[in-house]
């Protein structure tokens, strides 16, 4: 078997589990458990359709597995974002902004988390969306829109209260006003 | 389509237009309507936005390495589930095949006295660890091929270096083989780790932009002698193909995506100069 399609979905899988889970290493751990998973019911895979939506679908399934075993350990283990802070390896110029981004997108409850990823990062139609998340257009629709709505709420929420007392010499926040959320 | 041009947009509507995700015909009908309704206008305008931010989120996750455990984890799983296939597909044939053939192998290394003392066992175990060797040759190959810019540690303009770098590292002289008359230049090299500890990659690419890796090191803890050989074997078990050898406890593999006999050409003239 030609495992190279396989491979070439990695880099993908990867940075939509780091957007998912704002950590690196519980990012690879889930890439991993879906690359096991994944190639353990390889026979369940018809071929000639859509691998990447596949092992999208795999990775919905781990996620909400682990989401399930962590909500059945009481105390749970969600990270702290600022505790993960140094694992975010943007570019200098974007790092504030990626981990205010990173960090709102942490507090959507993790099935708008995941529609609005797969919508915006990975670009897939609603339809696919509804496929590999499991539920009918219409929950992803709204899922979409509580999603959309909360985080813009929360990205302008600090920015207002930031024109009120402008940070003394801050950046010229007007091109970048992700930024204002600290 | 009934729908007065006055009439506000739905957020499904603005979720389409934000994602592009409109069906034909259907755009310029909606944005006559946006033009007509500020709300939604400003509520694109922000959606737009945040799916910009968005998509440029970990951008260089992409561009990163994958790491090695990752790639081996899907070529790993994935070569084992063949051969469970391959098993029901054959069925008995496969296995009194495979018998034959074992039995075959025993009598021949006994009726030659072949490794003395050794048990056929230790032979066994040697070729798997050579296929493993070439196995992850072929990983090395499609984990750093494809980088555009970092594919190798020190490249070719520093060559004297990395021979001698890599030398010390791999406890071997090391030599470059020039494949300059079939094409192919010296990219550079890299160290990777192995079972047994340091192994190296040298990558070489022709003038399609077309790159090879060789793959060299130890091939398993146990030390060298003059069994640990094995002839030219071709292997397809990684990501991509590769023809292999052992020598002395040392291994080689030249790995890339080319048609099995010019990579076996390449092969030969690679062990030649070695």
């Amino acid at each position: 078997m030609n495992t190279q399609p396989i491979v070439d979905q990695i880099p993908a899988l990867r940075r939509y589990a780091r957007a998912l889970s704002g950590d690196s290493w519980a990012a690879d751990d889930l890439v991993q458990d879906t690359l096991e998973r994944a190639c353990s019911k390889w026979r369940l895979w018809a071929v000639g359709s859509d691998l990447r939506a596949w092992l999208f679908t795999v990775m919905h399934n781990q996620f909400a597995n682990q989401l399930r075993r962590s909500a059945r350990q009481a105390h749970g283990n969600a990270m702290d974002i600022d505790d993960v802070a140094h694992e975010l390896t943007a570019p200098e110029a974007n790092l504030g902004q990626a981990l205010d981004l990173q960090r709102c997108l942490l507090r959507l409850p993790a099935d708008q988390r995941e529609v609005l990823l797969l919508v915006s990062l990975e670009d897939m139609s609603y339809a696919e969306v509804a496929t590999i998340t499991g539920v009918p257009i219409g929950t992803v629709m709204s899922r979409l829109s509580r999603a959309r709505s909360r985080l813009q709420a929360m990205l302008e929420a600090p920015a207002q209260s930031a024109e009120q007392a402008p940070a003394p010499g801050a950046p010229s926040t007007a091109t970048v006003p992700l930024r204002r959320l600290k | 389509m009934d729908i007065a041009p006055s009439q506000n947009l739905t957020e499904d509507e603005i979720h389409a237009l934000v994602d592009a995700q409109l069906a034909p015909g259907e755009l310029a009908q909606l944005q006559a309507r946006l033009a007509l309704d500020p709300v939604a206008q400003t509520t694109v305008t922000k959606w737009q936005r945040q799916r910009n931010a968005l998509k440029n989120l970990h951008q260089q996750v992409l561009d990163e390495p994958v790491p090695p455990t990752l790639v081996s984890t899907a070529v790993q799983s994935a070569a084992s589930q063949q051969e469970v296939r391959q098993w029901w597909r054959w069925g008995g044939m496969a296995a009194s095949v495979m018998l034959t053939f074992t039995l075959g192998w025993f009598a021949n290394s006994a009726w030659h006295g072949e490794w003395q003392g050794a048990a056929p066992v230790v032979a066994l175990a040697q070729a798997r660890a050579a296929q493993d060797f070439a196995r992850q040759a072929g990983v090395a190959h499609a984990v750093y091929s494809p980088e555009v810019r970092h594919p190798v540690e020190v490249s070719a303009a520093e060559q004297e270096h990395l021979v001698q770098w890599l030398s010390k590292r791999v406890g071997k002289p090391l030599k470059v083989p020039n494949l300059t008359a079939q094409g192919y230049e010296l990219v550079g090299g890299r160290l990777l780790p192995g079972e047994a500890g340091a192994r190296a990659q040298f990558m070489f690419q022709n003038a399609a932009g077309s790159r090879i890796t060789l793959y060299l090191g130890a091939v398993n803890k146990a030390p060298a002698r003059a069994e640990g050989e094995t002839g030219f074997s071709f292997s397809t078990d990684g990501p991509t193909p590769s023809f292999y050898w052992v020598d002395r406890g040392f291994g080689y593999a030249l790995a890339g995506p080319v048609p099995h006999d010019i990579l076996m050409k390449l092969a030969q003239t690679v062990y030649r100069q070695l």
